[in-house]
Parts: structure tokens; C-alpha cells; sequence
């Protein structure tokens, strides 16, 4: 921990049922607003436009004709309560804006003055409101206080989705020149240099050579981290931190070990360093199109047969759900692989098929147990069966690993709580929000951790790995408790065995 | 015939017109608003089949609220599952000879007026007394229960307390369905009844009762999961694919 912080670390509770409510407790908190040129990157207004409050009401009925879930979630809520216990926000902070419909409510109100009749006759009796300051104000804050995990959706009788409404808001609040510093800046560093870091192609190349120097020093085999190389069999798309974060970097030398021992001849590109697509966070089709669009681009360039990506959670949401309508059409890859395929697809199968050796007695010093990431989790799948993405992270840690333990069932699987630090929140000026935000997933570890010895986590993705590393601490936790899958399968393969 | 039959007869046909014509117009926005990405809340079937499934099991036991709150089930259950009984019962109404089914249906009908009233006094107490509820809720989720709640009531009290002239209200509503007016009876507990479901009827359209056909429309719930193996593009998002393409070209 840096320094001492200088808000109170919400207490593990005796009773998970009826969070306290506290109105206001996090009206302060809101991050860095975008500097006009980070606006202007992207496009957007660098600052607050003239007649922003109509324009505002513009880019809503903009939106409404795209994207049928809006229309559909603006107009179904019945106001049933179901979902405003769900959101790790609201348990955190206790601020009853936080509770997912009264989040939704900040946009409902602007929709039903403009976009229903009951709104333009009666707006005081449906709770419909015009566009001002006040409601602007209330909008940036606490749709940055929305990390977009969708727990809320999987409790709520129609499916209504509050990311998708944080998704329109941010969208809109770009559109009139309000944007998130921390969002906007980094897609503009992917857009000028391919990746949210800025780390350009010879420091990734360098990074690349003291991986395999690393690698060779510590087990003494030459395991390739190859960048750029033309007709490689498969492209891998990281998450930039598995360059360098810890404990990022071991999954990514996990996977260096699996594609050496399985004799897969990959790389990474240059171009397209980047797996994470903050575009989603900012809710912006186009944006996010040009940036898969960089990965499309590479695997023309290079040539490539095969499309796979690292441990990221909402990077797989987009590569999963969304990369296909966004980069697509994938008909110039060999139609053998789905496409794109996640890393954990890759190693189960190999493990599957007896083409990896892996001895789980390696990491018999640690218990492990395992956070879903929310966009695997409830944003995508894996291994074309419904659930896959729960099955086959598990599988390929009891391969790697002797003593596994599940949290309790309400915090896992589809019902997983969100790390507090996803949907463009990873952000030092939300800290206090990332450390509330956290509670839920905390209180599961613990209980493990008292009650079954679980001396580490697991992640599959790189929000939640930098998040916990950060947050764990303020519980008590050491940051090191938590690691990358790859990095269990890391420390269990068998280099030598097989190749 | 009288003004008070006359007057029934226009708000009856008007508020015909607008539900139906309302909910026409909101289906079809539904239904041709583009998607422009796969949303489906994960795991999601990966079949239509298993996705109609999906919608089914939502819309008859409420899965996804049975995973939420054990307690606004039992009371949506009680109020719903009511509320179609108490439809079905009041179909004899509408028809003759009256179906089978229908009549069989009579008698559990009576209870299902009480199911349906306590659901919805059940969800109102929540709404005052659970403090997240109370703060979301707004007049309109008020008003909605008290009209509801009237509704119930008042059609209570016709079977219970103030027993109308059933005949000639059947025959009233056979010639609203032929356009052949007969006589409404002017019975104060009946016209209240009558003028709640007409105000029902009316407001239908533009108010949250549009979960009704939302809950088949939401994508989050309505989309297979096969985005790897479809290619899904909402018509005005491909055009930022053919500019792609052209300066991929260049
Ligand atoms: S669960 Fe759905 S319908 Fe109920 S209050 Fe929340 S968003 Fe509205
Ligand atoms: S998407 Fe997640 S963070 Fe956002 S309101 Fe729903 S539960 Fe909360």
C-alpha cells in the first residue's frame, strides 16, 4: 500500500442480505475528465459543446434507433427491485444511485421526457427530467461507477443490462465533449501505436528477448517469444500487460510453454499488441471497430492461419461475441479453428489429447481458488458448449494444480462479482470505488482462505489481476495471492518431455 | 340506449384501439431496431430451440427472478398466475357458448381473484417498507398498483358484494364484439370496474407494462450464442466495413 488511504475500507459483513443504504456516499466520486486533445483523438468534441443539453437529447434518439436493447431495457423496467442488492457497487458503498435500475434511471429520465408520451405529459408522475447540469453531473459520475459486468442483468426478470445503458451514457457524454481521461487516452495510444501501454515495437521486441533469456536461465530450455514473424501458424493477441505486470508476464510465459511444447508456431504482433478493446467501455461501435480492425489487419499482413487470445476478460467479450461482426468476415483463416480461439481453449485440448505433461505436484505449495471474470462469465464462452467458459478454466487448473477450492456458489460462475476495477475504472483517481467495489469478492476469499487454507486465486484476465493485486492488500490480503492460469500451467509443464 | 351505454361502448372501442395500435407500433420498433452486437447474458443456449426455451421459462416461472429474490417471485407468481386465471374466467364473457375449458375454469377462477390481490398488495407493502424499493419507486409505480389493485377489488365485490346483472353484461359485450349495442346495466361497483380496465387498456402502451412483449424482445435473453460461428451486422454498421475494406485497398 502506498500511503495510508483516506477513505474507510468497508468491514466484511455479518449480513449479506440487506446491504445498508447511504444516500450520497459516493457523490464524489468521478474520474479524470478527458483533456480536449485526448478528446480530439478519438474524434469527439474536445470540450462541452454549445447546446450540449440538446445534443445530448439528439445522440440519445441516435442511439435508440441502432441498438434494439436500449429501446427494449429504457421502456421494461417495472421498478421490481430485483437486481438493486446485485451490483457490487451498491454492497460496497452502500449509495443507493449505485444499485443498478436507479443507475439505469439517470438515462430513463432523459429518455422518457424526450422519447414516450407519458414523459411529455406527465413527466413528474414517471419521473421524467430534462437535460441539465445537475443530471450531467450525476450521469459522468455514476456511470464511471458502473464497471459494466453485467451481474445485474443475469437477476433481472427481462434481462435488462445496465452496461449497456453506462455503455449509451458514456457514449453520449463523449459526443458532447465529457469523456473519461483514463478510457480516451489509452485508445488513442492504441490507435497511434497498437497498444493501451504505448510500448512501441522495439521495446516489445526487447521485451520478447528477456522473456526467452528468462525462460532459458530458469528452466534452462529455449522457449521462443516470437514478435512479428510472417507466416506464423497463429497470431496471439495479449492483453499489453502480459508484457511486463506481474502477475500478468507468467501467463504469458505460460502460453510460450504450451506453444513450444505442442509444437505451434506462433507469434505476436506489433501491429496488433493489443487484445484489450477499450472501445467497449466507452460504448462506441465505431471506435471499437477500428480497434479490432488493427487485429484483422495483422493477420492479413502476417499471414497467419489461426487467431488466439490471451487471458483478458473483456477482451474475450469482444473477441468472442463481438469480433466476428466487428473484424470479420474470418474466411481467410484456416475454418478448422474456431475463430478467434482463447488460450484455455487451446491448452485444454491439448491437455486432452495428451500433447502437454503436465505434473500439478509442481505447485503443491499453494491452494488455489478461482475468480470468474465478469465478461468471461456472463459477455462470452468457450469451448462451443454452453458454460464452457466455467468448465474449462477449472479443468485446466486441476491439471496444473492438487488442491483446488470453489467460493461460495453466489459469487462464482454466472453469478461471479465483478473485481471492482472493470469496465475502464482501473483508473488511481477511482480508487476508493475499486477498493469498495471489491467487498463482495473479498468477503468469498476470505472465507476460503479461513476456512479451506486457499493460499492463492486464479484470473483469467488482465483488469482483474492488476485490480486485485492492487485492492487485495487494503483487505489484508499479499498482492502476490493472486495469478494468472498460465502461470499455474507454467510452473507444471514438463519442458523436455514432449518435443 | 342509454348515454351511459353509449359512453362505454366509444371508451371501450377507443381503448381497443389504442392497445392494440399502441403495442403494435411498440412491437414493431422492437422488432426492426437493429442489434448491432451479441449481447445474450452468458451462458446462453446455443440454438433458437433452446433460446425459445429460454424466453419460456421466463415468462411462465420467472427464472431469472426465481434467481434473485425468492420473495418478489411469490408475490409476481401469485399476481400473474391470478391474473391469468382471473382472463380466462372472464373469457366466458366474450363468448358464446361458452368452451370447455373456460368453464372448468370458473372456480379456480374466484381464487385466483384473491391470489392475484394479495401479490399485488404483497409487492405494494414492499415497495413501502423494503427501503431499495422505496427509493426507485416513483408515482407512476404507485398509481399502476392502485389501478390494479382497484381493478381486483372492484371485481371482487361484483361477485361477492354488490352481484351484477351478468347476463346483461355478457350481452353488452357480445354486442360491442358485433357492433350491435345492448343496454350496459348502471351499476355503481361495474362502471368503476369497467372504467379501471378501460383506463388500463389506455395506459397499457406507454407506461412499464411494455415489459410484456419486451421480455420476448430483449436481446439478453433472445440472442443463440453463436457469435463465432455467425457473422451478425446490423445494416448500418456495414458500412464502417466497406470503409474499412476501401482503405484496406489503397
Ligand atoms: S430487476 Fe430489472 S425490472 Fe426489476 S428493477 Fe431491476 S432493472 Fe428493473
Ligand atoms: S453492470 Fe455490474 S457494475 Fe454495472 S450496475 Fe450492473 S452489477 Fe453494477
Amino acid at each position: 500500500m502506498a500511503k495510508a488511504p483516506t477513505f474507510d475500507i468497508p468491514a466484511f459483513r455479518e449480513d449479506l442480505a440487506n446491504p445498508a443504504m447511504v444516500e450520497g456516499a459516493m457523490d464524489h466520486s468521478q474520474p479524470f475528465v478527458a483533456k480536449p486533445e485526448h478528446q480530439e483523438d478519438l474524434g469527439f468534441p474536445g470540450e462541452l459543446v454549445e447546446n450540449w443539453e440538446q445534443k445530448a437529447v439528439e445522440k440519445l434518439g441516435d442511439l435508440l434507433g441502432k441498438n434494439k436493447a436500449l429501446r427494449v431495457y429504457l421502456d421494461s423496467c417495472v421498478k421490481c427491485g430485483a437486481c438493486t442488492d446485485k451490483c457490487h457497487y451498491y454492497i460496497g458503498t452502500g449509495d443507493p444511485k449505485n444499485m443498478p435500475v436507479a443507475r439505469q434511471d439517470l438515462l430513463r429520465s432523459l429518455y422518457r421526457r424526450h422519447f414516450t408520451l407519458a414523459g411529455k405529459i406527465a413527466p413528474g408522475l414517471v419521473g421524467a427530467r430534462d437535460m441539465d447540469k445537475e443530471m450531467l453531473d450525476d450521469w459522468y459520475k455514476y456511470f464511471h461507477q458502473c464497471s459494466q459486468c453485467r451481474r445485474c442483468s443475469v437477476f433481472c426478470p427481462y434481462g435488462i443490462d445496465t452496461a449497456e445503458i453506462s455503455m449509451a451514457a458514456r457514449d453520449i457524454m463523449d459526443h458532447i465533449g465529457v469523456g473519461q481521461k483514463y478510457s480516451n487516452e489509452i485508445l488513442a495510444k492504441v490507435h497511434k501505436i497498437g497498444n493501451n501501454l504505448g510500448l512501441p515495437k522495439p521495446a516489445l521486441i526487447d521485451t520478447m528477448e528477456g522473456l526467452e533469456e528468462d525462460v532459458l536461465e530458469d528452466d534452462g530450455v529455449a522457449v521462443r517469444f516470437p514478435v512479428d514473424v510472417q507466416g506464423a501458424d497463429v497470431l496471439l493477441v495479449t492483453p499489453s500487460a502480459d508484457f511486463f505486470a506481474e502477475p500478468h508476464v507468467d501467463g504469458l510465459i505460460g502460453y510460450a510453454k504450451v506453444f513450444h511444447q505442442a509444437g505451434i508456431n506462433w507469434t505476436v504482433s506489433s501491429y496488433a499488441s493489443e487484445a484489450a478493446n477499450f472501445a467497449m467501455f466507452i460504448g462506441s461501435y465505431e471506435q471499437m471497430h477500428k480497434v479490432a480492425a488493427r487485429i484483422r489487419q495483422a493477420a492479413l499482413d502476417l499471414g497467419v492461419k489461426r487467431v488466439i487470445f490471451g487471458e483478458c476478460g473483456h477482451a474475450w467479450r469482444v473477441a468472442y461475441s463481438f469480433l466476428n461482426s466487428l473484424a470479420g468476415p474470418w474466411d481467410f483463416l484456416d475454418p478448422k479453428y474456431p475463430v478467434p480461439q482463447h488460450i484455455l481453449e487451446v491448452t485444454h485440448d491439448l491437455i486432452q489429447r495428451g500433447a502437454i505433461n503436465l505434473d500439478p505436484s509442481a505447485n503443491d505449495d499453494m491452494t488455489l481458488t478461482f475468480h470468474d471474470s465478469c465478461n468471461v462469465a456472463r459477455g462470452s464462452g468457450m469451448g462451443n458448449m454452453e458454460g464452457g467458459q466455467f468448465i474449462i478454466p477449472r479443468e485446466v487448473i486441476k491439471a496444473s494444480v492438487n488442491k483446488f477450492v470453489e467460493m461460495d456458489p453466489a459469487t462464482t460462475c454466472e453469478k461471479t462479482f465483478c473485481c471492482g476495477g472493470g469496465g475502464g475504472l482501473l483508473t488511481d483517481d477511482l480508487m476508493e470505488l475499486r477498493v469498495k467495489g471489491a467487498l463482495p469478492r473479498m468477503e468469498a476469499l476470505k472465507d476460503v482462505v479461513d476456512n479451506n487454507g486457499v493460499t492463492h486465486m486464479a484470473a483469467i484476465c488482465a483488469i482483474c489481476k492488476s485490480q486485485f493485486s492492487k485492492v487485495m492488500p487494503y483487505y489484508g490480503f499479499p498482492m502476490d495471492m493472486i495469478v494468472s492460469v498460465h502461470q499455474l500451467v507454467s510452473d507444471a509443464i514438463q519442458l523436455g518431455t514432449k518435443e | 340506449m342509454s348515454s351511459l351505454t353509449v359512453a362505454y361502448a366509444v371508451a371501450f372501442y377507443v381503448a381497443a384501439a389504442v392497445l392494440v395500435l399502441g403495442l403494435v407500433v411498440k412491437i414493431k420498433q422492437y422488432a426492426t431496431t437493429p442489434s448491432p452486437l451479441k449481447i445474450p447474458t452468458m451462458p446462453a443456449p446455443r440454438t433458437r430451440l433452446g433460446v425459445v426455451l429460454r424466453i419460456l421459462r421466463e415468462v411462465i416461472y420467472f427464472e431469472s427472478l426465481f434467481k434473485s429474490n425468492k420473495w418478489i417471485w411469490i408475490c409476481a407468481v401469485l399476481f400473474h398466475a391470478g391474473l391469468w386465471l382471473v382472463l380466462a374466467r372472464h373469457l366466458r364473457y366474450f363468448i358464446e357458448p361458452v368452451w370447455f375449458w373456460v368453464v372448468l375454469v370458473q372456480p379456480f377462477g374466484i381464487y385466483a381473484g384473491f391470489a392475484m390481490i394479495a401479490g399485488l398488495v404483497a409487492l405494494w407493502a414492499r415497495r413501502i417498507v423494503v427501503n431499495r424499493v422505496r427509493y426507485i419507486s416513483g408515482p407512476s409505480d404507485h398509481l399502476m398498483l392502485a389501478l390494479l389493485v382497484g381493478i381486483g377489488f372492484s371485481g371482487m365485490m361484483l361477485r361477492f358484494v354488490e352481484r351484477t346483472d351478468i347476463i346483461a353484461v355478457k350481452a353488452f359485450f357480445l354486442g360491442l364484439l358485433r357492433f350491435d349495442l345492448q343496454p350496459l346495466p348502471a351499476e355503481m361497483p361495474l362502471l368503476v370496474h369497467l372504467g379501471l380496465v378501460i383506463t388500463l387498456m389506455i395506459v397499457f402502451p406507454f407506461s412499464k407494462l411494455l415489459h410484456v412483449p419486451g421480455v420476448f424482445f430483449s436481446p439478453s435473453r433472445a440472442q443463440v450464442d453463436d457469435a463465432r460461428e455467425k457473422r451478425h451486422l446490423a445494416p448500418w454498421a456495414a458500412k464502417l466495413d466497406a470503409e474499412r475494406d476501401s482503405a484496406a485497398a489503397e
